[in-house]
């Protein structure tokens, strides 16, 4: 086995990003069985009063380690890789790599200090007119300027790659990750427009007040992109290491993989009013369009879920599996990393059938902020995503520190019992949203609460405390692999699955960059100007600050 | 080796066309609901000044509650607020069944929800807007109307009921 050697310093730096992410996770995911034992009438918060002062508090350490610094870190660090190893080259410039990786380290510092002094009790969505100390807007700008630095040393490190390869095909995990990151460069404008221009001043008291409702629409141009952002790594895996890992499948079909890609590129960001249909303000002509487009971006996800299948099932069969769906028990289930990203996989299936549902414009009217919600994206990001990327680490993490992934049975158990806790947990979710529970509530409290609720709140306790479990195995696996002794024999092999095609017979226009990037912009222009223009021209700055927590 | 044509296996091609298909039915099935079965989201009502829209003796919400329009036609001026004590102004109206009821909800501070249970009422309430929805309660009972977005740490138990005799 002869594989491209990353240089120490890339693997340095790509594991200095897992490290902060799995840390995040750490402390954000304790948080997540507490709120489910709240829903539940077990109350920890008692114990914790010294240190955390409420449900909200904890609530908002809980989305905004999990859903965007963990995320954020892990996802950067894993690009890297794929850019470094797709393109057998090392990162054009390290230092600005690096100063963006220390710009989103000291963002997350500047943006924890508030939190945890409860200055800044506002929800990762951080709505105003609730009113957060300064130093928590400037430090979530710095995470997102941080990873708009990576991601320029991405795209340096990809031209520099293409001057030395004029007629090739780029390969797939890089050219898959510097889409992603390109994406995360055009939807983050939105939040850096309202943070700069609404919550910064207005934090630091140069401004009066806000526009609630533009500050709403900045939110979720970049809000629903974002979740894309989650998602596009955990593909990449799925389309083109999964298959490999999994019975040494190959990618059946490089083309459409890529097209899909552009697909979400193009279609992923003007659709953010399906965040905002129950807004006033806003037109139902502009959410009905919008609604439309999601209907759209759902098409690249029906065919990654074809070739996905496709690839496994092909490897599954050379391997001797057969029947309609028997083959499923000749993938490689022992292999933790293997098992993690199917039962992710099977959980995202159930998680985009709920996603539909929500983007149903009228359908939307029933559970809008209902538990069904927070029911819905603990299986896509808290499960497709996260299950994902621990998979991820089961291989990333052994391969970047040369030491062997400690008792990878472990490893498997704690996928499976993260699945069965979150079937528990996700369906009572789902269940209570339908029934009218409202998220953001420690619903064991709330005066309006039916009888009929009860058992469905103590099932959402029962799967907290599975998802504690395994949560708890996963941070002992990690920690006793980064301390292990025993050391791999050799470097760890990163699995990649090569297509079945040629990558050569790939069209030219799939690996061309402009009419794909203006396509996007244009299309942005198109969904959210008119609106965004109205919107900014009857801009009224009324509405004072609040601390209400 | 410079081909333009996307390769495209047939049981791929079927299931591309079955996924296209199927989004579009979906598509129709929401665009009748939204035109045809007339079952609406919330649109743009009125800009207000949320620092004077609870004190302005010509504001409405300066004195919110029920209006009769006409014989069974209500209109509800609804405060969301969340200081001094998350709360909806007035916490209950009552009414006869059969009565039509269109709300005209706003909040003086911060962002709020408006859910009614066991009905298609639900959506934001924000400073500066005013969000409007109309509903026909056709049964006797209880309805409560709860607040669905973060509102500060008294957010769990704001909470009002519409009571229908
Ligand atoms: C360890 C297992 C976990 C459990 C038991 C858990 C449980 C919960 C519960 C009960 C809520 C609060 C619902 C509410 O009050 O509305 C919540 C919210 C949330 N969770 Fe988790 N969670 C877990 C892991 C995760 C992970 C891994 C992620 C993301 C990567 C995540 C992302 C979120 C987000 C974004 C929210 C919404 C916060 C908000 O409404 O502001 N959770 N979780
Ligand atoms: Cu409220």
């Amino acid at each position: 086995m002869n594989q491209y050697q990353v240089p120490t310093a890339e693997k340095k730096l790509i594991g200095s990003h897992i490290l902060v992410a799995i840390l995040a996770l750490a402390l954000g995911s304790f948080f997540g069985p507490l709120q489910a034992f709240e829903h539940a009438g077990w109350d920890f918060y008692v114990y914790l009063k010294p240190l955390f002062k409420s449900y909200y508090q904890g609530l908002t350490v809980h989305g905004v380690l999990n859903a965007l610094v963990w995320t954020t870190f892990f996802i950067m660090g894993f690009l890297t890789f794929n850019v470094v190893f797709g393109l057998k080259r090392p990162l054009k410039n390290m230092l600005l790599a690096k100063v963006g990786f220390w710009m989103m380290v000291v963002g997350v510092v500047a943006a924890a200090i508030p939190i945890l002094a409860n200055e800044a009790t506002v929800l990762f969505t951080f709505y105003p007119p609730l009113k957060a100390n300064w130093a928590f807007y400037v430090g979530l700008t710095l995470v997102v300027v941080g990873s708009w630095v990576e991601g320029w040393g991405m795209f340096m490190t990809y031209t520099a790659w293409r001057k030395e390869n004029k007629d090739e095909r780029t390969p797939f995990i890089a050219f898959a990750s510097l889409v992603t990151a390109l994406l995360w460069q055009i939807c983050t404008l939105g939040v850096a427009v309202e943070i700069l221009t609404m919550l910064l001043p207005w934090s630091l008291g140069l401004i009066d007040g806000v526009d609630p409702l533009l500050a709403r629409t900045y939110f979720w141009f970049t809000g629903h992109p974002l979740v894309y952002f989650w998602l596009l790594p955990a593909y990449i895996s799925w389309y083109a290491m999964l298959p490999k890992q999994a019975g040494g499948g190959k990618m059946f079909s490089d083309s459409l993989a890529r097209l899909s890609f552009w697909m979400f590129l193009v279609l992923s960001t003007p659709i953010g009013f399906h965040h905002q249909y129950v807004d006033p303000g806003i037109p139902p002509i502009w959410k009905f369009l919008h609604s439309m487009l999601t209907f759209g971006v759902f098409f690249p996800s029906m065919m990654t879920a074809f070739t996905v299948v496709a690839s496994l099932e092909y490897g599954a069969r050379k391997n001797g599996g057969k029947g309609a769906l028997a083959w499923i028990g000749k993938l490689n289930w022992n292999d933790p990393s293997v098992a993690s990203q199917l039962l992710a996989g099977i959980l995202f299936f159930f998680g985009g059938i709920g996603g539909l549902t929500n983007a149903s414009y009228n359908v939307n009217l029933v559970l809008h902020n209902t538990a069904f919600i927070p029911g819905h994206f603990h299986l896509t990001v808290a499960t497709a995503v996260t299950l994902s990327f621990i998979g991820i680490s089961y291989w990333l993490v052994p391969y970047l520190t040369g030491r062997k992934l400690w008792q990878p049975k472990w490893a498997t158990i704690q996928a499976w019992v993260w699945f069965v806790g979150m079937i528990i947990f996700s369906n009572s979710m789902h269940v209570l949203g339908l029934l009218g529970a409202p998220r953001r509530v420690p619903l064991n409290l709330a005066p309006y609460v039916p009888e009929e609720w009860n058992s469905r709140l103590f099932q959402v306790g029962l799967g907290g405390a599975i998802l504690f479990i395994s949560g708890t195995i996963y941070l002992v696996v990690m920690y006793m692999t980064v301390t292990n002794k025993q050391r791999v024999e050799k470097e760890v092999e990163v699995p990649i699955a090569e297509s079945m095609q040629d990558p050569a017979a790939t069209p030219a226009w799939l690996d061309r960059w402009a009419p794909w990037v203006y396509g996007s912009i244009a299309l942005i222009v198109v969904m959210y100007g008119p609106m965004l223009f109205e919107l900014i021209k009857n801009i009224s700055l009324t509405s004072p600050g609040f601390r209400v927590w | 080796m410079s081909a333009q044509k996307i390769h495209v296996d047939s049981y791929e091609r079927n299931w591309m066309i079955i996924s296209f298909v199927l989004l579009v039915v979906f598509a129709l099935a929401v665009s009748v609901a939204a035109f045809g079965l007339g079952i609406q989201v919330p649109a743009p009502e009125q800009r207000v000044d949320p620092r004077t829209v609870a004190t302005d003796p010509n504001s409405p919400w300066s004195n919110p509650g029920l209006r009769e329009v006409s014989a069974g036609v209500y209109d509800a001026y609804i405060l969301a607020r969340a200081v001094p004590n998350w709360e909806y102004l007035p916490k209950e109206i009552t009414i006869p069944v059969g009565s039509k009821v269109t709300f005209y909800v706003t909040s003086p501070d911060v962002q709020h929800g408006f859910k009614i249970q066991d009905t298609n009422a639900n959506f934001m309430v924000l400073p500066g807007q005013v969000s409007k929805l109309t509903i026909t309660f056709s049964k006797a009972g209880t309805y409560n109307f709860i607040c669905t977005e973060f509102c500060g740490s008294g957010h769990g138990v704001m909470y009002g009921a519409v009571i229908v005799k």
